[in-house]
């Protein structure tokens, strides 16, 4: 490179001399192209385009040349250093690229080491599926009500048309709540929440109940003590089994799809006349066929809201009527989510939980 | 309740084969329809092949061991050695005589008479499998079935002898479980309460004709007995409950001169096991028998231990009875009592009324004279009984639901009639017949009531047709308003105009009924504290918490266990009468005592590292004064009905975390980080941020917490909500949980009502911020969040941000019990660039204010 520089005393370039102009153009070219380095580079601008170069010099000869020369001269010079201002730049560009590339590769991490600092958490499917059912009632227009679960055995039995002595009163595996006087239960249904609104809320009214229940069962893989229900009732004008049908059928679908079929089947309430259970059978997303080879479904009780549970909240029976339903929210989860032993829903493991990630 | 179909069968039209699945799932699928519910299907564990055989000959033969053994050659048809069913004999069967070889050890039979054979390949119940076996020197090539060893009765001497059973014209070879009725389906029903009087073949048969739309035969299509002067019967009823009278009818019907050895026959035995009932003796079997086919539970006397006449009435303090359990049992005053009066007028108590009998009249292996009883008692009456005695029998089970009062006759003459005939003797006519029933009152049905319920618009026709159909007595009312309908005696329950509205539309069937979604309403969404509630839980598990459940129950000593003060509110707690484990009768009263329980069965699945959360109700305040008992169907008072709130304890949702092991896992990247106070404390000031409620942190010292690690969370108005910090290292050595395990619990709803109202805007600030930063040296006692709160208030409105980033402590240069709290403060104004004078103005402000209230000196 030294080769191509020209030291200073030298006879200078003439700006009218294109042929030694354009030697010095292909010098200065041939050095910046050979620059293998940042470095390099800087140094070839240097003797190529530095003010001692001998296209500087010859540049700066220009003033010195009568006007019918500059015209020329410039013109030769102007193009001649832009070439060579233009190949450094070019040249800088691509040197910049390959140390960048440079840096970038030695950089280069494992992006597939687990990254998990932070655990994660997870809602318990039970309750995401509360909140699911609670969404698909606001939809229709409905409330979310809610009531005690140590109840009052009026609310729990009287208040929904089990006298003293009904027989289902003993059917329902009650605990009860000490002393044996308190006339308080733990609620075996989330029923009591009936009466509750009625007398709260007055009429009409289309409330959605989802809560906890107690039953004197033991825990085993379908049974357990403590259990969700929803409970569903509306009371207005006009309202018909028709319309008990037409909103289970709608909800059985929200749960489990669109290839759900639901049926009534007669059944016994005391609070609800006529009574009916309510049975499902659908396909699932995986294709398949549940409630159909092994007989129905039970999904829950349902009927009209009888005539003296409205009494016993003041409501008259000739002006309005209505519908209620109670769904086990355990056994929808068993069904939707293949879930085979009630025990991982109630023992509070985590790994049971976390399945299900922040919905279920 | 179990249905043998063959016995439902002879009371109504069952088309095709009872002895088929085919046929038995079609029984249960019309009787689900009309609300009798499906559970299950029984077939007898028993497959053939069981065969008629004859036997044509036997030598006997004596062991030296004393047994003694038949050889017999059975005739058994085509199943005869190298017959049609049998053409390749096992090696060993062939006989000389060419009938089939077995050994039998009974000797209740001689040649020619027919018996039972089960044969190889035959299993019996208990899963006996026959095959040919060599014994007693020859090849048994099958085996001669006794009773017991079918299932069938009980074991009486010796094998089955079908002559004796009046079997006759049967073929060898013929199949002897169809012949016995042991290839019968039973179906087993869910009967609910109110249809009592499908705990009968009468009742399953009537609504199996209904559903089915075949011919209903009744088997109490009986023309009364006259009555006549047959063994006296009053009633006698001082104390009736909700005013009816505990009986209504009895019937008592005598046999005389029944065979005491006489048995039941074996079909009689064998539908009473098929419905779930033990075979015990001919009279006994005959009453159960008629139980089951009517719905009429009677009793059988032996006539001549009675001493005298029959008087039904309420126990007398003091009285005891004997009952056929040998139980002695304490009477109470509201038991109804069967009693017999001497000449000498001395009562004796022979039963509790529709519940089970005495020992003293019961029948015996020497009863030949038989006094039937059969009433009707109140249902109320017999079921307070059977409850307060703990006798769920199943005469019990049919009075409490309700029986058929017009029956009793009839059901009598139905059981008398079966004792005459398996057991000889004579009826003694002229039955009492005490009758003191009251006329059902009718009930009205609106002629547009059915459609106004359903929502279907029934035929007036069919609507006639179907509570005709259901035995009802059905007049028109006039101009077409309705129906005067008087329910049949067997339907107690129908006493509502919409108990019949669900008579016509199950009958009609529910799948007729359309399906109409109600109109949309115009509701108000989840309430602020519904939607609260999400949020925490959601916050909760984004932040790494994972939710479970626990069941509310705990032990009576949660409490101590927790090292609670005698005073703690958290103390009184709700007990159960009935708890599911004695060990834990109390209601929790706070979450935390359950999620720990959910912490350590997770620890000892081997998971350590855990952030664990729970929502839910809680129990507080322990017991108050009783709920008042007020009748349903009536509105209460506004003062009962606040009685009834105030008596239901208060129930506040709560929310708890607890934490234990590593709160950032350890991992590639480096160490981790174990769970301490901080988390639990951080936990729970998420939790308040999350709804929005402002609360205060301050130490305390409260149970189960550290009493130095224990943070106080407080809302505006001073109400402490919650705690959270490490747990006392007792309680966590006593619950056996990893050390150092942290808790935070919080009042959700005392949290969610202080929650601030609808938030007012601020204007976001564009102009630069000014970042000052102090470092304050206080006394170790002082707490950083008043320091931090004194540094706020001094600093005025200009403050933006306070955020503490060091903590800092060092003998030499702060000196011994001092801490240095380093702050930066982030000041901005709303409408201007702050000066550089302006900003350390209101530092030294805010500096100036925590040196007055807490002694502060900046360092410098």
């Amino acid at each position: 490179m030294s080769s191509d520089t020209q030291a200073p005393g030298e006879t200078a370039l003439s700006p009218l001399d294109a042929e030694g102009v354009g030697a010095a153009v292909e010098a200065a070219l041939a050095a910046i192209a050979a620059a293998g380095t940042l470095d390099a580079l800087k140094a070839a601008r240097l003797a190529h385009t530095g003010d001692k170069s001998p296209l500087a010099l010859a540049n700066r000869q220009i003033g010195r040349l009568d006007a019918a020369q500059k015209a020329a001269a410039g013109k030769l010079m102007g193009a001649s250093r832009g070439r060579v201002k233009q190949a450094v730049a070019a040249r800088q560009a691509e040197l910049d690229a390959e140390a960048l590339a440079h840096v970038l590769a030695t950089e280069t991490v494992d992006v597939t080491l687990p990254v998990d600092r932070r655990p994660r958490g997870a809602r318990h499917p039970l309750e995401a599926l509360l909140e699911r059912i609670a969404d698909f009632f606001v939809s229709m227009g409905w409330e979310i009500g809610e009531g005690p679960e140590v109840e009052a055995q009026w609310f729990n039995f009287d208040a929904l048309n089990f006298g003293p002595d009904h027989p289902a009163r003993q059917m329902q595996d009650t605990f009860y709540v000490a002393p044996e006087d308190s006339n308080l239960v733990l609620r075996t249904h989330t029923s009591p929440v009936q009466a509750r609104s009625l007398l709260s809320r007055g009429v009409p009214l289309y409330v959605a109940v989802p809560g906890k229940v107690f039953r004197t069962d033991e825990l085993d893989s379908t049974h357990t003590p403590v259990f969700h229900q929803i409970e569903g009732i509306a009371v207005d004008r006009g309202l018909t089994m028709a319309h008990l049908k037409g909103t289970l059928d709608r909800f059985a679908k929200a749960m489990f799809g669109e290839s759900v079929t639901t049926r009534l089947r007669p059944a016994y309430f005391p609070f609800t006349e006529p009574s009916a259970e309510i049975d499902l059978r659908y396909t699932t997303r995986e294709g398949e066929n549940i409630g159909h080879n092994t007989g129905w479904i039970e999904w829950g009780g349902c009927g009209m809201v009888h005539p003296n549970v409205l009494r016993s909240a003041g409501i008259d029976p000739e002006v309005y009527q209505g519908f209620a339903f109670g769904m086990g929210v355990e056994r929808t989860l068993l069904f939707r989510h293949g879930i085979e032993d009630m025990h991982d829903i109630v023992e509070g493991d985590v790994r049971f939980s976390q399945h299900y990630g922040m919905d279920a | 309740m179990l249905i043998p179909l063959d016995w439902l069968a002879e009371y109504t039209e069952v088309a095709g084969n009872t002895a088929t699945d085919e046929v038995a799932h079609r029984v249960m699928t019309d009787l689900t329809r009309v609300g009798l519910e499906e559970e299950d299907l029984h077939r007898r564990d028993l497959t053939g092949p069981v065969v008629v055989g004859v036997v044509k000959s036997f030598t006997t033969h004596k062991f030296g061991n004393g047994k003694v053994i038949n050889w017999c050659q059975v005739d058994v048809g085509p199943y005869n050695p190298g017959g049609a069913r049998n053409p390749d004999p096992a090696p060993g069967t062939v006989t000389e005589s060419g009938y089939r070889g077995i050994i039998c050890g009974a000797h209740n039979f001689a040649a020619g008479d027919t018996v039972v054979v089960s044969l190889p390949g035959a299993v019996l119940p208990g899963g006996f499998a026959i095959a040919a076996r060599e014994t007693y020197d020859h090849v048994s090539d099958g085996m001669i079935c006794s009773a017991r060893e079918l299932g069938v009765g009980t074991d009486h001497a010796g094998i089955i002898v079908l002559d004796e059973l009046g079997y006759a014209g049967l073929t060898p070879g013929q199949d002897a479980l169809a012949l016995l009725g042991l290839d019968q389906r039973t179906v087993e029903l869910n009967v609910t309460p109110d249809r009592g009087y499908c705990f009968s073949m009468r009742g399953v048969a009537r609504e199996y004709a209904l559903a089915a739309r075949v011919p209903f035969h009744d088997p109490v299509a009986l023309t009364d007995l006259e009555p006549g002067d047959g063994h006296p019967v009053g009633f006698r009823d001082e104390a009736p409950i909700h005013g009816v009278p505990g009986v209504d009818r009895f019937v008592a019907l005598e046999v005389r001169g029944i065979d005491p050895a006489a048995v039941s026959p074996l079909w009689l035995q064998r539908r009473l096991l098929d419905a779930g009932m033990r075979p015990v003796s001919l009279a006994v079997d005959v009453t159960n028998y008629t139980m089951l086919a009517t719905g009429q539970p009677l009793h059988a006397y032996d006539r001549d231990r009675l001493a005298g006449r029959i008087e039904v009435r309420r126990a007398r303090a003091g009285e005891k009875l004997t009952t056929l359990d040998d139980v002695v049992r304490d009477l109470d005053p509201e038991d109804l009592l069967i009693t017999d009066v001497d000449e000498a007028g001395h009562s004796r108590v022979l039963g509790l009324a529709g519940v089970m009998g005495g020992a003293d009249t019961e029948v015996t292996t020497t009863t030949r004279n038989v006094l039937l009883e059969a009433a009707h008692f109140d249902a109320v009456s017999v079921a307070r009984t059977a409850r307060r005695h703990k006798i769920p029998s199943e005469a019990a089970r049919r009075f409490e639901r309700g029986t058929d009062p017009a029956i009793c006759n009839a059901a009598a003459q139905f059981a008398a009639a079966l004792l005459v005939e398996f057991g000889g003797g004579t009826i003694v006519p002229g039955p009492t017949d005490v009758d003191r029933r009251v006329a059902p009152t009718p009930v009205e049905l609106g002629a547009g009531t059915p459609a106004r319920v359903v929502g279907v618009d029934y035929d007036q026709g069919d609507v006639e047709r179907i509570l005709t159909g259901i035995g009802a007595e059905v007049t028109r009312l006039p101009d077409g308003a309705g129906w005067s309908v008087t329910a049949p005696s067997w339907r107690p329950d129908l006493t509502h105009d919409v108990d019949l509205v669900e008579e016509i539309a199950r009958l009609s069937g529910y799948d007729e009924i359309p399906f109409v979604v109600p109109p949309a309403q115009f509701g108000h969404g989840l309430t602020p504290a519904q939607r609260a509630r999400r949020s925490v839980a959601r916050a909760l598990a984004e932040d790494g918490f994972t939710e479970v459940l626990s069941y509310p129950f705990v032990a009576a000593d949660v409490a101590d266990t927790l090292g609670l003060p005698a005073d703690d509110p958290r103390r009184p707690a709700v007990r159960l009468v009935n708890p599911l484990s004695d060990e834990e009768p109390a209601l929790r009263t706070f979450l935390l005592p359950t999620l720990l329980g959910a912490l350590a069965r997770n620890v000892g699945r081997g998971i350590k590292d855990l952030a664990l959360f729970e929502t839910g109700l809680v129990t507080v305040g322990g017991h108050r004064a009783p709920a008042p008992a007020l009748p349903g169907g009536t509105r209460p008072a506004d003062a009962d009905l606040a009685r009834l709130l105030q008596a239901v304890p208060d129930q506040p949702w709560h929310a708890a975390v607890v934490l234990a092991g590593e709160r950032e896992p350890r991992g590639w990247w480096g160490e981790g980080r174990p769970a301490d106070w901080t988390d639990a404390v951080e936990a729970v000031r998420r939790v308040a941020a999350t709804t929005g409620t402002p609360v205060t942190v301050h130490a305390a010292s409260v149970a189960p917490w550290h009493p130095g690690r224990c943070a106080e969370f407080r809302t505006g108005d001073g109400t402490v909500v919650g705690h959270a910090g490490e747990l006392h290292p007792e309680v966590v050595a006593r619950l056996e949980l990893p050390a150092r395990t942290v808790a935070g619990e919080v009042d959700l709803d005392a949290l969610i009502a202080r929650r601030e109202g609808l938030v007012q805007a601020v204007p976001v600030s564009t102009f630069p911020p000014s970042w000052q930063d102090v470092a304050l040296v206080v006394d170790e006692a002082v707490p950083a969040a008043e320091v931090e709160s004194a540094l706020t208030e001094g600093a005025g409105t200009l403050l933006e941000d306070i955020r503490l980033f060091d903590v800092y402590r060092s003998e030499e240069h702060l000196g011994a019990g001092k801490k240095s709290l380093a702050y930066r403060l982030t000041f901005r104004a709303p409408d201007r660039t702050l000066t550089a004078d302006e900003a350390s103005a209101a530092r030294t402000a805010a500096t100036d204010l925590a040196a007055a209230r807490h002694g502060a000196v900046v360092r410098a």
